[in-house]
């Protein structure tokens, strides 16, 4: 059963990290490949934090966001002012600078070794102990990024997203400062990333910078492709589903490794299958690139 | 509000497409710029609402310099426009498009799009006038619809009633006729005579020489990006050699 617990809170982790990603890349068609690099800012706070100085989690996941929000200013500044294939190199770049200084920075992260036991969070002095408690806390966080995003998208601040998405030259026409737009929805959606890392931190009690690459941000990306872009459920579908279906090889007898690869296989193949047949994924309303 | 530039330039590649262009237009009334592919059109009206910055010359609104601004800040102030491609957001209803448009919305705020205090009530606000303008342009009926399903001629109308929606003073039409039904250019034009009435400043880039004459209280003909005349559509379409040039 316990197995069972677990991957649903992994899909609510990365359920959470596919919404986040989705607020950038369906909502305001930002490709962004530096989500990894927020969550792993999340995990690292977060764990840092709580071994060091025995904060509550909430103080963790705080710090975490703040630090997050604060790397995206720095981040947007230079390439939201780039566009479209720039803009994914300079997130690429970002995320490559961060995933080294997880790996060089020792006296923080421990490099390569990674930092191990992270304690279950502490909420306002109630030990979260038990994988149920956890799965409980995870899908909190979940609807309280949901009821987030929903308010985001269905206001007006969601509309002018959603002109930039389509025609940014459209949306400055008629005096939106679209710069603003898109810097604060980058700092949203790398506070919640932060989230999803605390999370994933006090989770798996274990982490390490091979949890936070590009490839990671590759596979946050395909969530929100293969559930649907620019829809409130698509990028928890997708992440669902991509938890999940590999999940399956398990019980088909193949062993981790032979998992390992064949998970990469049904990445790649549902992902082209997915542009051939159904861009709007799952449950989306647009396609990827609208 | 006095629209004015000085000592314009803009060059592509060697290719002046504006070349020390000075112009002070009225404060209001209907302004006609005709003139050959290539003439510096498009680039004037580019150029005057921030979206390709000038190689050299400043323009003005009333005393405020704009030369600096970014295009959505000179929106703000009150100058709008329409593109010869027409953008609109093809994906969302008719009424959304304009919206969009309208300024100065609370809930484009992120803390108030969250907390939500008076958005709602801003909203319904909004909306009234969105279906408001849409009447004036006759899309009242396709309120609903997708813009992107919309006819040409339609979308032409619905990117009018975005600029109208921003309460913009000044308009800067790029071809707002070219490519619809005749049935559809006699709708525009009648539009932009009430705008007259107004006191909103028009001004439109058009090749249909019947159109201008029909509506335009001023004409600008431009050739190589300079002005080479100027005047009532009674005099300046009457020369000759603008005549032999441009009206054939």
């Amino acid at each position: 059963m316990d197995y069972f617990i677990q991957c649903a809170v992994l899909a609510a982790i990365y359920g959470i990290l596919a919404i986040s990603m989705d607020l950038v890349a369906g909502q305001a068609g930002l490709l962004s490949i530096a989500h990894a690099g927020f969550f792993g800012i999340g995990a690292y706070a977060s764990a840092f934090l709580t071994l060091h100085t025995g904060c509550d989690f909430a103080v963790g996941v705080i710090a975490g966001a703040c630090i997050a929000v604060a790397v995206s200013f720095i981040l947007s500044l230079p390439t939201l002012r780039l566009n479209d294939d720039y803009f994914v190199i300079g997130t690429f770049a970002f995320q490559m600078i961060l995933f080294s200084v997880l790996n060089n920075w020792t006296s923080v992260t421990r490099g390569s070794l990674g930092i191990r036991g992270i304690p279950s969070p502490t909420i306002f002095g109630c030990k979260i102990d038990t994988s149920t408690e956890f799965l409980i806390l995870a899908c909190c966080c979940l609807l309280f990024v949901l009821f987030v995003v929903y308010r985001i998208t269905s206001s007006p601040f969601g509309r002018v997203l959603h002109a930039i998405r389509e025609d940014e030259v459209f949306a400055k026409a008629h005096g939106k400062n679209t710069l603003y737009f898109k810097v604060a929805i980058f700092a949203v959606s790398a506070a919640f990333a932060a989230l999803a890392g605390s999370l994933f931190a006090h989770d798996i009690t274990y982490i390490d910078p091979t949890s936070f690459t590009v490839m990671d941000s590759i596979l946050i990306l395909s969530m929100v492709i293969i559930g649907g872009a620019g829809s409130l459920w698509g990028p928890l579908v997708g992440a669902v589903v991509l938890i999940t279906l590999p999940e399956a090889l398990r019980f088909i007898g193949l062993s981790s490794a032979e998992a390992a690869n064949v998970r990469q296989i049904i990445y790649g193949s549902l992902l082209i299958i997915m542009m051939m047949f159904r861009p709007r994924g799952l449950v989306g309303k647009y396609g990827f690139n609208k | 509000m006095n629209l004015r530039c000085e000592h314009l330039s803009k060059s592509f590649d060697g290719t002046r497409a504006l070349a020390d262009l000075s112009l002070t237009f009225p404060a209001s009334g209907i302004v006609a710029i005709i003139g050959p592919n290539g003439a510096g059109k498009t680039t004037l009206i580019n150029v005057l609402t921030g979206f390709l910055k000038p190689d050299a010359g400043r323009y003005f609104l009333d005393e405020r310099e704009l030369s600096c601004l970014p295009a959505h800040r000179i929106a703000q102030l009150g100058i709008t426009r329409t593109f010869q491609d027409l953008r609109l957001i093809s994906q969302v209803s008719v009424v959304e498009n304009v919206l969009l448009a309208r300024p100065n919305q609370k809930g484009e705020r992120l803390l108030s799009a969250l907390l939500r205090n008076g958005v709602a009530a801003e909203e319904n606000q909004n909306h009234d006038e969105a279906l408001r303008w849409l009447k004036f342009v006759g899309l009242d009926g396709v309120t609903n619809q997708l813009a992107g399903e919309l006819s040409y001629g339609q979308q032409k109308l619905l990117t009018l009633a975005c600029c109208l929606a921003a309460e913009a003073k000044i308009l800067l039409l790029d071809e707002p006729v070219a490519g619809v039904h005749p049935n559809m250019v006699e709708r525009i034009l009648g539009l932009l005579r009430q705008l007259r009435e107004t006191g909103k400043l028009v001004v439109f880039i058009e090749h249909d020489i019947a159109s201008v004459r029909q509506v335009a209280d001023l004409v600008i003909v431009m050739d190589e990006g300079k002005i080479i005349a100027q005047g009532k559509p009674s005099e300046v379409l009457e020369r000759p050699e603008i005549i032999e040039a441009y009206v054939g």
